[in-house]
């Protein structure tokens, strides 16, 4: 028997010291890791001021200041949202996340049920519910709305419906006999994707009330909205565009001779193929979308990033300290919420090729 | 074949038409819409007279626009509530109103957008340390109706540095912001005083006050009121100093759209009120012992005597009484956001009444 030691040592020589060249890289990237991270623990945790107030953050500012996200972390999960009636974004938040969590596992009873209910109740039931004004809730205005409930609401209305939305207009490019919705999907998709988003969600903001009648009210975190929507299909169109091309020839043919019709060999045929190469890139739409939703800082609304800038700017909190732990806690939290979406991603990608590769 | 290829031409050739017909209708609609804006909201013209209070008054609370956070101006604070100075403001109009400073929601705007905001009607008020000047007043179809803080362009040092005057200031190096004012006036001030510089200069002003702590360069500036929040930021506050001299005028003052002199007129009040107190020697603290005094001024202050209110288009003529019960005047307002003993530590300065050696002048209340 070899000792556990021993393929240690075997495993060390053949991947970090097979040749001087690469032992001397290994111990130079090495040590340079082993720095990186012995300098943001002792950041981190060893020289962190986990308990106090501002004084002591002062009195240790070699390291991050907890205190600050402590006493403000309710702030930064739900913004203005009035405390007594936090329970309804906590509500809300509960069965999102035992949502998402019966759906990725796979083995989940009723999955397409729990797909429909999260897709087309859910949002409903939780705006009615956040948003409050009736059967004795109070009403709650979206300008209260901040925080991280805020950067969940715009990130997943972005992310839901910009999927419809997308595979439509994909659909729409492609569609050679139908000249005009042709013409409208392809400068739909080239102008929104030629704009920057900051310009997308100022001009929601500022102009679409401009073309509605002036008694119609609409919600800045409504128009913010609008905005994701706008730009967010037109770049999942161009993914699902990817998906349809991606498909052989073949496909398309074989369901026209099986005298399908056209949306019969889209839903039955085409789409569940296209879908599932299309996964990946999906996924990363929607990371790239999530850390989008910190652009609504410019037109007025404070999402998770934007309350932190707030916090940091109190002047109470002035510590050097301050702004740095601020910004490492939302770095932290984008960097898991933002890592576990890219693992699904490829959990997604390595089970569907392994089904590619079998049918080969 | 060639029918077919031509077909297929013809077809794209279409496809392009129609695309362009599309893209020319919304780059149309896009460049109309400004003046649809400039029709719709900025000028006004008779119309507009009394809509925003009765608008405000309608759906029950002001809609205030603040900065996004600026210490001692406007951020929220450990409880989740907006304060500062700007706030403050936002507070006693609300008081004016509804006799109750709680009824105020607060749009938190970025620089960028403020105006727009205002002018197309999104908030009711603008309280964003916004400096009056010219052209926003005159040609951006804005309203100053006053100045709530003095602000000016000053300059903070190292205390070992052995500077005691700006003028002193020669063969430095200067951390500010770039593409800023700031940094325009600052280069003017060491051309004119024929002085030696080099400018250091940073997008965010985080990174302008990290490069300064961490001694990148000698001289700190920006405006006054921000050097002082900022230096509460520094690893060691009480080794730096901030000179006497003010090289701009900021005058940071409430805005609201032109055309609707009534609005303007009661925000303008609701400041002049809280400085009026404040030379009255009106408190939050005193003034109900002063509701049946003898002293016409103080009558009419606290609205026993003449018809204020009804001018303003107010139903409470305590109006005044109201806003410096709840609020308080000047002065307290000061103290508590930005005054000596708050973080920021700022002095009264200019931002003291003209009786006291400040600027600070407000009209009769008559």
């Amino acid at each position: 028997m070899v000792g556990l030691g021993q393929v240690f040592l075997l495993w060390l020589r053949e991947n970090l010291f097979f040749s001087w060249r690469n032992g001397v890289l290994s111990v130079v990237v090495g040590g340079f890791l082993l720095w990186i991270i012995f300098l943001l623990g002792d950041w981190f945790f060893l020289s962190a001021t986990w308990s106090g107030g501002i004084e002591d953050c002062r009195m240790r500012q070699d390291g991050a200041c907890w205190p600050f996200v402590r006493v403000r972390f309710s702030q930064f999960v739900y913004g203005f949202y009035p405390s007594v009636e936090r329970w309804r974004v906590n509500v809300v938040m509960f069965v999102f996340f035992t949502g998402i969590a019966l759906l990725v596992w796979e083995r989940t009873p009723w999955r397409g049920k729990i797909v429909l209910f999260m897709l087309c109740v859910f949002p409903l039931a939780s705006w009615f519910l956040m948003r409050g004004g009736f059967f004795g809730l109070a009403d709650v205005s979206t300008g209260r709305w901040g925080g991280f409930m805020l950067t969940l609401v715009l990130a997943s209305v972005g992310i839901v419906t910009s999927l419809p939305f997308g595979i439509l207009l994909a659909l729409g490019r492609r569609a050679e006999s139908l000249p005009f919705v042709k013409a409208f999907c392809v400068v739909f998709i080239e102008f929104w994707r030629g704009v920057p988003v900051i310009t997308v969600l100022f001009a929601t903001a500022f102009m679409l009330p401009l073309f509605m009648p002036a008694s119609v009210n609409f919600d800045q975190l409504l128009r913010a909205m609008v905005g994701f929507i706008l730009f967010s299909s037109a770049y999942m169109a161009e993914v699902v565009r990817g998906g349809l091309e991606g498909l052989q020839r073949g496909q398309y043919e074989a369901s026209d001779a099986l005298g399908m019709t056209y949306w019969q060999s889209r839903i039955r045929v085409i789409l569940p193929q296209a879908l599932k190469i299309m996964i990946p890139g999906i996924l990363l739409t929607f990371i790239g979308l999530f850390k989008d939703t910190t652009l609504v800082l410019i037109i007025g609304l404070l999402d998770f990033l934007g309350m932190i800038q707030a916090g940091i700017s109190d002047p109470r909190w002035g510590a050097p300290n301050v702004p740095f732990t601020g910004y490492a806690f939302a770095a932290v939290v984008y960097f898991c919420f933002c890592y576990s979406m890219s693992l699904y991603a490829r959990h997604i990608e390595k089970k569907f090729s392994a089904g590619r590769d079998r049918r080969h | 074949m060639n029918q077919e290829s031509l077909n297929r031409k013809a077809r794209g050739l279409f496809v392009l038409f129609a695309a362009g017909l599309f893209a020319f209708g919304l780059g149309g609609a896009l460049l109309l819409s400004p003046s649809a804006q400039a029709l719709g909201g900025g000028d006004g013209g008779e119309g507009d007279y009394g809509k925003t209070l009765k608008e405000v008054t309608d759906k029950g609370y002001v809609q205030c626009g603040v900065s996004q956070g600026l210490p001692g101006f406007s951020n929220p604070d450990d409880a989740g509530n907006w304060s500062g100075i700007d706030v403050e403001l936002c507070r006693a109009v609300a008081t004016a109103i509804f006799n109750d400073p709680d009824k105020v929601q607060y749009s938190p705007l970025s620089a960028k957008v403020r105006f727009e905001s205002l002018r197309s009607g999104e908030i009711d008020l603008l309280v964003r340390n916004t400096t009056w000047t010219f052209d926003r007043d005159v040609a951006l179809g804005l309203e100053f109706v006053g100045v709530n803080y003095y602000d000016g362009q000053g300059f903070m040092v190292r205390k070992n540095l052995g500077v005691n005057s700006s003028q002193e200031l020669n063969n430095v190096s200067v951390c500010t912001n770039t593409g800023t004012t700031t940094e325009l006036n600052a280069a003017d001030f060491f051309r004119a005083n024929k002085l030696k510089y080099k400018i250091v200069a940073f997008e965010k002003s985080d990174e302008v006050v990290a490069a300064y702590d961490a001694g990148r360069c000698d001289v700190y500036t920006t405006d006054r009121s921000g050097l002082a929040a900022q230096r509460t930021k520094l690893s060691n506050p009480r080794e730096h100093k901030v000179l006497p001299e003010i090289i701009s005028k900021e005058p940071l003052g409430p805005v609201v759209r032109q055309g609707d002199e009534q609005w303007a007129d009661l925000v303008r009040w609701v400041l002049n009120a809280t400085i009026i107190a404040e030379e009255l020697g009106l408190t939050s603290a005193n003034i109900a012992s002063h509701k049946n005094s003898d002293n016409p001024k103080i009558r009419r202050f606290v609205g026993s005597e003449g018809e204020f209110a009804t001018a303003l288009g107010l139903e409470d003529n305590a109006w005044a009484y109201n806003i410096i019960a709840k609020v308080g005047n000047y002065g307290e307002i000061y103290d508590r956001t930005v005054g000596p003993k708050t973080p920021l530590g700022l002095s009264r300065g200019d931002n003291a009444l003209w009786t006291d050696g400040g600027i600070l002048y407000a009209p009769p209340l008559r």
